[in-house]
C-alpha cells in the first residue's frame, strides 16, 4: 500500500507541474515496450515500482487504442513496431526468368491457363491433363497402327517409352542449365529453397578421389587419357577442329638388348653397377650395422662352443639342438603375431606354432 | 558436373520450405549451449531461458558440454554457426563458468547463419521459476506476447546498453502482431539499469479494477527468472553486416481490386459486366408454325395462284440459317 501511495504522490507531483509523466515514456505499441529515460532506480524494488507504472501506461494506452470486443475479451489492432530490428535472413530474391520465359518474353508469348481436365478420345472420359491416369497416356495405348515409315525389326511400344524418357532427360537438362545460371547469376540466394546444386565428378584414373573443380591440366590429361582408349592408342582418332595432341606424360619402358652386340661393354653389368654404387653411396654411414655383426659373432661363438661339447660328450649336444630349433620357430611365430615374447617356454611356442601350421 | 539435389519426401520439402527466407519472417529460434565448465546457476539460467521461449518450438537446448566453442575469439564461433544452420536458430545463449569470469552467459544474434552481435553477461544474483514458484496463480501463459519495460537513462547513452536493450527486445518479443487480447496481456519483462547493473525481472501481470479510472489497475508479480546482471564484453555488429540485415522489403502496393466499391451507407458493392446478349441465336421454343415444310407448303399454297419463282427461295434462306443455329 505504501508504496502505491508513493507512486500516487510522484504522480500528482509531476501533474501539478503541468506534464503527465507518461508523455516523457516512449513507447513501441507494436512491440508493447516502454522506456523511461528520465527514471534512475537503485535497488531492485525501486524498479518493479517503476515498471509497474510503465506498464499501467502501457496498458492505459492499449485500453484507449480502437477495439472491437469479442467472446474472448477487448481485442486491439496494434500498429507495426517501431522499433526496427534485423532480420533473421536476407530478403528473398526474385527468381531469375528461365531460357524459356525469356524468349516467350522476347516473342510475345502469354501463359494461358489451360484446364486441369480434358476429353480423352480412346476412352470416352474427362480425364486429366497430367499425371496419373492422363488423358492420351502413352503407356496405357494397346496398339500402335503401322506406317510406311517403320523400320522393320523395331519395337513402337519401346519406341514410345525411350522417346518419353528422351523427353524427360531433356527437360532435366534445361532445368539444370536455368538452376545454374541462376546461381551464378543471383548467388545461392537466388536458387529455389528446395533444392540445391551439387558436383558430380567421377575419378579420372582408378580409385583416385576426384577434385571439385577440375583445373586446365586435369582436364587435359583426363582428355589424353580418354584418347589412348582406342586400340591405337589415339593415333587414329578424328580430332576436332582445335584440338591439340595430348601431351605424353610418363616415359616408355625402354629395355635392354637381348644379345650383347660385337665390342660392346656389358651394359647391363654397369647399370647395376650403378644402382648399387648409389644406393651405397646413400647408406654410407650406415653401412655397418653393429647389432647385426654382433649378433652374428655371438652365433658364430656358440656353434663354436657347441662343436666342441659334442666332441666332449653327447646329451648336452641334443638338449642343445632342440632348444636350438624351437628358438628358431618361436622367433617366427613371435615375429608373425607381434608378441614379444621370444624363445622363452620354447615347448609352448612350438605347439603353437603347429596347431597353426595344421589349422592352415 | 552438377546435379539437382531435391528433397526426397513431402515433409523434407515442407521443412526446407519452412526455413526459406521469407519476406514476412517467422520468430526467431532460440538455441541455449553451455561450455566445458558450468556452475549450477548458470544451468538453471540456462533451463528457465528454454522454459520461457519453448512454447511453439521456438528454443533448442543442448545439453552436450562445447570445448569448442569461444563466442569472442577469431574462429571460436564457427561450430555456433554450424549448429545455428543445423537448428535453422538465429539467438543462442551460451553459458559458461570459469575463474576469470563465472557465471557467465552470452547471448547474440545471427543473420543468415552468421553471428551478428553479441553481448557478454555476468550474472551476480539469480532467482530462478522454480524459486519462486513461478508466480502460482499469476502465471503467465506458456507463449503469450509479453510485455518490455526499460528503466534508466543508461539505456540511451551507454552502447552496450543499448545494444542490451535492443538485444533483449529482439529475444523475447516472440511473434509480431497486429491485434491483441488487451486481458491477456500477462507478462512483462523488466530491465532496470542502475550504476554498472542491470536488473532483469520477468513479472507477470494482474490486473485489477481500479476505483477512479475507467482502466484496470496493474499489478506486478516476479515470476522468474530474475537477474542482477553486469555486462561484460559485448560486439557490435560490422557495419556492413548490419545494413544488409536492417534492409526492409519494398512493400507492394496493394493490387488494386477492380469492380468493388463501397461507402459507409451502401456497404460493399460489386459492379458486374455482363457480355452482350446473342438474342438471334437463342434456342427459343419452336412452333410447329415455324418448321420449314409447313412454311414451304404455306409458301407454296399462296403461290399457286400467281406464278412467281422468286419469292420462295428468298425466303428459304434465313431459314436454313436458323436451322443450323
Amino acid at each position: 500500500m505504501n508504496a502505491e501511495e508513493q507512486a500516487n504522490m510522484s504522480v500528482s507531483n509531476l501533474s501539478v507541474v503541468g506534464v503527465n509523466p507518461a508523455d516523457l515514456y516512449a513507447m513501441d505499441i507494436g512491440n508493447l515496450m516502454v522506456f523511461d529515460p528520465c527514471a534512475t532506480v537503485s535497488s531492485a524494488d525501486e524498479c518493479l515500482e517503476k515498471a509497474r507504472e510503465l506498464v499501467q501506461a502501457l496498458s492505459d494506452k492499449l485500453y484507449e487504442l480502437p477495439a472491437s470486443v469479442d467472446k474472448v475479451g477487448r481485442i486491439v489492432t496494434l500498429p507495426p513496431p517501431s522499433t526496427r530490428l534485423p532480420r533473421e535472413k536476407p530478403i528473398p530474391k526474385p527468381r531469375p526468368p528461365t531460357k524459356w520465359e525469356q524468349f516467350a518474353q522476347k516473342k510475345g508469348i502469354t501463359k494461358r491457363k489451360r484446364s486441369k481436365l480434358e476429353y480423352d478420345d480412346q476412352t470416352d472420359e474427362w480425364r486429366r491433363r497430367h499425371g496419373y491416369k492422363r488423358v492420351n497416356d502413352e503407356s496405357e495405348i494397346p496398339w500402335v497402327e503401322a506406317k510406311d515409315t517403320d523400320v522393320p525389326g523395331e519395337d513402337p511400344f519401346e519406341k514410345l517409352k525411350a522417346d518419353k524418357k528422351a523427353r524427360v532427360a531433356k527437360q532435366e537438362k534445361n532445368q539444370l542449365s536455368n538452376l545454374k545460371a541462376a546461381a551464378k547469376k543471383g548467388g545461392k540466394g537466388a536458387l529455389p529453397s528446395t533444392l540445391q546444386l551439387a558436383a558430380t565428378s567421377l575419378p579420372l584414373t582408378g580409385s583416385k578421389t576426384p577434385s571439385k573443380r577440375l583445373n586446365k591440366d586435369e582436364i587435359g590429361f583426363a582428355a589424353g587419357l580418354a584418347s589412348t582408349a582406342t586400340a591405337s592408342g589415339g593415333k587414329f582418332d578424328k580430332k576436332l577442329p582445335g584440338e591439340k595432341p595430348s601431351k605424353q606424360s610418363g616415359k616408355y619402358r625402354k629395355f635392354l638388348p637381348v644379345v650383347e652386340g660385337k665390342g660392346g661393354s656389358n651394359k647391363e653389368k654397369e647399370q647395376l653397377g650403378n644402382v648399387l654404387s648409389k644406393v651405397l653411396a646413400r647408406h654410407n654411414h650406415d653401412i655397418l650395422d653393429v647389432g647385426k655383426a654382433v649378433s652374428k659373432y655371438n652365433v658364430e661363438e656358440e656353434s663354436k662352443r657347441a662343436q666342441e661339447n659334442q666332441k666332449a660328450g653327447g646329451k648336452g649336444a641334443r638338449k642343445f639342438s632342440a632348444k636350438n630349433r624351437s628358438s628358431k620357430k618361436g622367433g617366427l611365430f613371435n615375429r608373425k603375431s607381434g608378441g614379444s615374447r621370444a624363445g622363452g617356454g620354447s615347448k609352448k611356442s612350438a605347439g603353437k606354432v603347429g596347431g597353426s601350421s595344421k589349422r592352415k | 558436373m552438377m546435379r539437382i539435389v531435391k528433397p526426397k519426401t513431402k515433409r523434407a520439402k515442407r521443412i526446407l520450405e519452412k526455413r526459406a527466407p521469407k519476406l514476412d519472417e517467422n520468430p526467431k529460434r532460440l538455441m541455449l549451449l553451455q561450455g566445458t565448465k558450468v556452475s549450477s546457476l548458470i544451468k538453471s539460467v540456462i533451463s528457465d531461458l528454454y522454459h520461457l521461449k519453448k512454447a511453439g518450438g521456438n528454443a533448442v537446448k543442448f545439453s552436450k558440454k562445447n570445448d569448442n566453442i569461444r563466442p569472442f575469439e577469431g574462429g571460436g564461433e564457427t561450430p555456433l554457426e554450424f549448429l545455428s544452420s543445423k537448428t535453422d536458430c538465429s539467438l543462442f545463449a551460451f553459458g559458461t563458468h570459469s575463474k576469470k569470469r563465472p557465471n557467465n552467459l552470452v547471448i547474440g544474434r545471427m543473420y543468415d547463419h552468421r553471428v551478428l552481435d553479441m553481448i557478454e553477461l555476468g550474472i551476480e544474483k539469480y532467482k530462478s521459476i522454480t524459486e519462486l514458484g513461478g508466480g502460482r496463480k499469476s502465471a503467465p501463459q506458456e507463449g503469450s506476447k509479453p510485455c518490455f519495460a526499460f528503466v534508466g537513462e543508461a539505456f540511451e547513452s551507454k552502447p552496450e546498453l543499448v545494444h542490451l536493450k535492443e538485444m533483449l527486445l529482439d529475444f523475447f518479443r516472440g511473434e509480431v502482431v497486429e491485434s491483441l487480447n488487451v486481458g491477456g496481456l500477462d507478462r512483462v519483462f523488466v530491465c532496470a539499469a542502475a550504476g554498472d547493473k542491470v536488473y532483469l525481472r520477468h513479472c507477470g501481470i494482474e490486473l485489477k479494477k481500479a476505483e477512479n479510472s475507467k482502466f484496470p489497475r496493474v499489478e506486478l508479480v516476479e515470476v522468474g527468472p530474475c537477474l542482477d546482471l553486469t555486462v561484460r564484453r559485448h560486439r557490435k555488429p560490422s557495419d556492413d553486416l548490419r545494413r544488409e540485415a536492417m534492409k526492409t522489403p519494398s512493400k507492394t502496393a496493394k493490387k488494386k481490386v477492380k469492380n468493388v466499391k463501397g461507402d459507409s451507407l451502401q456497404g460493399k458493392v460489386g459492379r458486374i459486366y455482363m457480355p452482350k446478349q446473342e438474342v438471334e441465336g437463342m434456342a427459343l421454343a419452336k412452333m410447329k408454325g415455324l418448321k420449314r415444310e409447313r412454311r414451304q407448303a404455306a409458301v407454296a399454297a399462296a403461290e399457286t395462284p400467281s406464278e412467281g419463282n422468286d419469292q420462295p427461295a428468298k425466303a428459304d434462306v434465313p431459314a436454313a440459317k436458323k436451322s443450323r443455329v
